[in-house]
């Protein structure tokens, strides 16, 4: 695949200053994949525009294909129609991803900037959840709720310190901490290895290195001890991958 | 089939009919527009009168600009109108629609009953397919799914005994969906608050019906050839 190697996205929302901002706030971690905001009604107004649905499809794809991602249901009817009428090649090229805009979008787009093909940067943005994370399993006692009928009453064991994970620590050397663009130097660094990669304080579950959102939401900063683990085929290369880029400050001047 | 006086005595809808029913549904959404906007508020996101307006306006523009030379020519205008102009969901749902109507009944000259049932019947289709809900959601499925029902049903009593019986059907649907908690649609995310308010999509699809029985109904008698 030598023109048009990245796939692009596509963010269609009913507000513009919605798509454009985060279209903005994935440019930061993905400077070289083409994201086409379609925001808002062609007088700017809040709904959804066909044309610039249309027209967004079009600039996003550069032929290796493009993924959409949408904020509510109208949008996906208004993507989906301006799909049906693309021609059978074109609308081969392109998915939806059932994810949230913001999460989705990064996740995508990280994966994109890494060379992912349509495959992996839709299951990137699928697989970008909620962001948030669990903080009731080193808290017996705390579960909020229990859902009647739903209590299968296994209460998952507490086997995360007995695992056989690899694991090593490093201190924050980084002006920023693990802000945005280092999580995703992060997402992209680790994205073609196989390994489960966990990123968190030191003595915690951590949290998904490869899902920005997730890394960013720890608020890990400047001169605070950060531990990875890993398990998998490539783990000691995921750690000293992570450890590496930690050290040369993930690519910042400072 | 020869065109002309006996067709239309037999309840034939012509080019100029589709055409009338457009401009007269237009007119019609803009005097329910508040009412419309007014539903949608208790329970959606407010734009589908002005949405609905905006895009009917702009259909009938479409229509003046560029006369239609079949009712398929009308509906197609009409349905792509409707995808590019109204901004909502009832955008692409209405225009999936027509889109759908336009090609049920594309090598058409008039339309008579069956093509009319063909055409309502592809319509609602088109809305499934495209918002993928069904009877009982809260939705303008709820009233177009009984109207298609209730026009093949009367198919043979002629176009406008077809359409009438289909508006009866649409406004029971529509008036149905008052208790029914949303499943489908900005509503959905309301829950069990959005039951107690009628569905502002179905009420538009019940207003579109009971132009088109009203017109029939009208040129029927006009004609004299009431069946």
């Amino acid at each position: 695949m030598t023109a048009g190697g990245r796939i692009g996205l596509v963010l269609v929302s009913h507000v513009s200053g919605i798509a454009d901002g985060v279209r903005d706030l994935v440019g930061q971690m993905a400077p070289d994949v083409t994201v086409t905001p379609a925001g808002g009604t062609d007088d700017g107004g809040i709904g959804t525009s066909f044309d610039r649905v249309a027209t967004a499809l079009e600039q996003a794809d550069a032929g290796a294909g493009a993924v959409v991602l949408y904020d509510l249901g109208s949008a996906l009817l208004t993507t989906e129609t301006a799909l049906d009428l693309l021609d059978d090649e074109a609308r081969a090229r392109v998915r939806v991803a059932e994810a949230p805009l913001v999460e989705g979008a990064i996740a995508a787009a990280v994966e994109a900037q890494g060379g992912g093909d349509l495959a992996a940067v839709l299951a990137a943005a699928e697989s970008a959840g909620g962001g948030v994370p669990p903080v009731e399993a080193s808290r017996p006692g705390t579960v909020p709720g229990a859902v009647p009928g739903a209590d299968s009453g296994a209460d998952s064991p507490a086997d995360s310190g007995a695992d056989n994970r690899l694991r090593t620590s490093e201190t924050l050397v980084n002006k920023v901490g693990l802000h945005a663009r280092p999580a995703g130097a992060l997402a992209r660094a680790l994205s073609a290895l196989d390994a489960d990669v966990r990123v968190g304080r030191p003595g915690d579950e951590g949290v998904n290195a490869r899902s920005v959102l997730s890394v960013i939401a720890l608020g890990l900063e400047n001169g605070q001890q950060v531990e990875f683990s890993a398990s998998g085929p490539d783990a000691q290369q995921a750690l000293d991958t992570a450890t590496r880029l930690t050290r040369e400050r993930f690519g910042d001047e400072e | 089939m020869a065109p002309g006086e006996s067709d239309t005595a037999g309840g034939m809808a012509t080019t100029d009919d589709v055409v009338e029913a457009v401009v007269r549904y237009a007119a019609v959404v803009s005097s329910h527009r508040q009412e419309l906007i007014d539903l949608d508020a208790a329970i959606g996101d407010a734009d589908h009168g002005e949405n609905m307006n905006r895009g009917m306006t702009a259909a009938v523009q479409a229509l003046e600009a560029d006369p239609p030379g079949s009712p398929a020519e009308a509906l197609k205008t009409v349905a792509t109108t409707l995808i590019r102009k109204v901004g909502g969901a009832a955008g692409p749902l209405y225009g999936t629609a027509f889109l759908r109507a336009s090609t049920a009944v594309q090598d058409r000259e008039t339309l008579g009953p069956d093509d009319v049932v063909t055409g309502l019947r592809a319509a609602l289709e088109g809305l499934v397919s495209r918002g993928k809900a069904e009877v009982g959601d809260k939705t303008m499925v709820d009233a177009w799914s009984p109207a298609v029902d209730a026009a093949a049903a009367a198919a043979g009593d002629g176009v406008a005994a077809l359409v009438a019986a289909a508006a009866d059907a649409a406004e029971e649907g529509m008036r149905a969906t008052t208790p029914l908690v949303a499943r489908k649609g900005r509503a959905s995310y309301l829950g069990e608050r959005s039951a107690g308010h009628q569905d502002p999509g179905a009420t538009s699809t019940a207003l579109l019906l009971r132009v088109l029985a009203d017109l029939a109904s009208e040129r029927c008698g006009s004609d004299a050839g009431t069946a």
